[in-house]
């Protein structure tokens, strides 16, 4: 320990710590304050580029994913405007299907109708004739004066030649 | 001639980039002039200097060689040899010799001892007779012509002054300082070009990179980590280059200086001690959830332990250094000390075999020292920022002991 402390030069001791005052303040000034920022900046420079990169990646996934969705409801929306289309198809067709043969039977009934009613006309008319010819008859036999049976029946065999049923 | 130079230079793309090399080399060749104008004339002095004898070469000589390298020395001295005329060379070169006596401030360079160190030559500057023994500066007394010694080989009449010289270790740490200062302040600079440094930077960054991740993250936190930053980087790689440097063959031994491991682990507990927060001040003195006699019997442990730690550090980085470049030197002396058992040949070659051995181990050390300071260091600054969760206290100091034990 004597020996130690008689090695202790205290002039040497206050040259290292004068010198390693002066070597800390001009090394942090002109060596390790510039260094470490580089450093700092550099690390954080590469993070943030990582970073990126990862966000870019995540984005493209994303963006795929948007691809495939969009893809997917455009599909389904053309499927489902087909279907719909077929559906109206389908309908018009059996829409004129049914009004064709609905318009089919009305002009049957029309038709049908008409001949009744004419069928009723003609057999009005028929009545209206037999009728007529009826009372025409009646007239000429009541103007004939019936005098026999006879003459009766003649004239109305003649009466019925005249009338030519057709 | 320059202008000239200049107006050529800033017509000429390919002549400036030229230029800038040859700029480079000029500054090289300039610092290079600068260190080793004075180490040709020291030697020149060193033929006017030389003392007899001194050649190492018996066990008592190694001991005292092995004492004088670890301690700091006034001059940078390479090697030495002895010349034909059987006179002792030293090569190297002096540094300044800055001093507070009692008759103030005095500098003169080191070559005014001519290398020696018992104290036999005294040096007058400004009305003060100085003598170096044993690597420390003495003041004689005013009467006093030399000195004179006692049987323990104590001054008995003069006294230490306080040194200020630039002494050895102070080169090396200036050394370590510009180096550092060039290798970071380049890689610094290196990211205004972009973010992936070049050249020497490719190296150094992920030292940078490692002492932030697995020093400071781990032990101070996210939160506060940042802060130390400064500091950990800085005493990290002055250790590290210090430890190294006293591997080579310049023969520093600065990181082996009680003094310098004392002002290193002094910064640590300073600033220890000024980043405490509440909590750590808490634990201290009065520790939480424990009874209050064990309060008052924990309290002064703690304070102890305050100052334990730093004084752990330095021990710790002073002794392994010291003890590093004594079995180094040991090992380096078994050629001479067991010249007479194995011969010139087996002796230089179990020296070189162990030396080279422990030389690796060194290198290791040189790192692992560095690191275990730093790492401690951030360890009890962690300590000190630490945040208690009091409402699940003990759930979270659990883990948090947990995570440190992992690491």
């Amino acid at each position: 320990m004597e020996q130690l402390l008689n090695d202790f030069s205290p002039g040497l001791f206050f040259m290292q710590a004068l010198i390693l005052v002066i070597l800390l303040f001009l090394m942090i000034k002109f060596a390790w304050k510039p260094i470490m920022n580089s450093l700092t900046e550099r690390e954080e420079g590469i993070q943030n580029a990582l970073d990126q990169a990862e966000n870019a990646r995540k984005e493209m996934q994303n963006l795929q994913a948007d691809n495939e969705r969009l893809l997917k409801e455009a599909r389904a929306e053309r499927d489902a405007m087909m279907k719909e289309a077929r559906e109206i198809k389908d309908k018009i067709v059996a829409d004129a299907k049914e009004e064709a043969s609905s318009e089919a039977g009305k002009m049957i009934e029309n038709a049908k109708a008409t001949i009744k009613q004419e069928q009723q006309a003609a057999i009005s008319e028929l009545k209206k004739k037999v009728s007529e010819l009826s009372i025409s008859i009646a007239e000429k036999v009541v103007k004939k004066d019936l005098a026999s049976n006879s003459d009766q029946l003649k004239l109305v065999e003649g009466m019925l030649e005249d009338v030519t049923l057709n | 001639m320059f202008t000239f130079a200049r107006k050529f230079r800033d017509h000429n793309p390919i002549f400036r980039k030229g230029m800038m090399i040859a700029r480079i080399s000029i500054k090289f060749l300039t610092i290079f002039t600068l260190v080793f104008t004075p180490f040709t004339v020291f030697a020149g002095e060193g033929e006017k200097s030389s003392d007899k004898g001194g050649e190492i070469n018996t066990p008592t000589s190694i001991k005292e060689y092995i004492k004088h390298h670890l301690a700091d020395s006034h001059d940078f001295s390479l090697y030495s040899y002895t010349n034909d005329e059987g006179e002792r060379e030293h090569i190297g070169f002096p540094l300044p010799v800055i001093v507070w006596t009692s008759k103030g401030l005095k500098t003169f360079m080191s070559s005014s001892f001519h290398h020696n160190d018992d104290g036999h030559i005294v040096v007058e500057k400004g009305g003060v007779k100085l003598a170096k023994i044993h690597s420390k500066i003495y003041e004689l007394d005013e009467d006093a012509t030399e000195v004179s010694f006692d049987e323990d080989h104590h001054a008995t009449n003069a006294h230490k002054v306080l040194d200020f010289s630039i002494t050895k270790s102070v080169f090396g740490m200036l050394f370590a300082g510009f180096l550092m200062l060039l290798g970071f302040g380049s890689l610094a600079r290196g990211y205004k070009k972009g973010a992936i440094p070049t050249g020497v930077g490719r190296v150094l960054e992920p030292l940078v990179l490692y002492v932030r991740d697995e020093i400071a993250r781990p032990n101070i936190g996210e939160k506060h980590y940042r802060k130390f930053m400064g500091f950990l980087l800085t005493v990290f790689f002055f250790i590290w280059i210090l430890n190294l440097l006293g591997l080579t063959p310049l023969g520093f031994n600065v990181t082996g200086q009680i003094a310098v491991t004392v002002c290193l682990a002094l910064f640590t507990f300073i600033i220890v001690q000024f980043s405490g927060n509440k909590d750590y001040w808490k634990h201290i003195f009065w520790m939480p959830g424990v009874p209050v006699v064990m309060k008052i019997i924990l309290a002064p442990i703690e304070v102890l332990g305050m100052f334990t730690k730093p004084f752990s550090l330095l021990i710790r980085l002073f002794a392994n250094m010291t003890a590093g470049h004594f079995v180094v030197m040991s090992l380096i002396a078994l050629m001479i000390t067991l010249k007479n058992q194995f011969g010139a040949v087996g002796s230089t070659g179990l020296s070189l075999v162990l030396a080279l051995f422990i030389s690796v181990i060194e290198i290791l050390v040189a790192f692992l020292q560095a690191f275990i300071f730093t790492m401690l260091s951030s360890l009890f600054i962690g300590m000190a920022v630490e945040e208690h969760d009091h409402d699940h206290a003990h759930d979270a100091e659990g883990h948090g002991a947990e995570d440190n034990a992992i690491i």
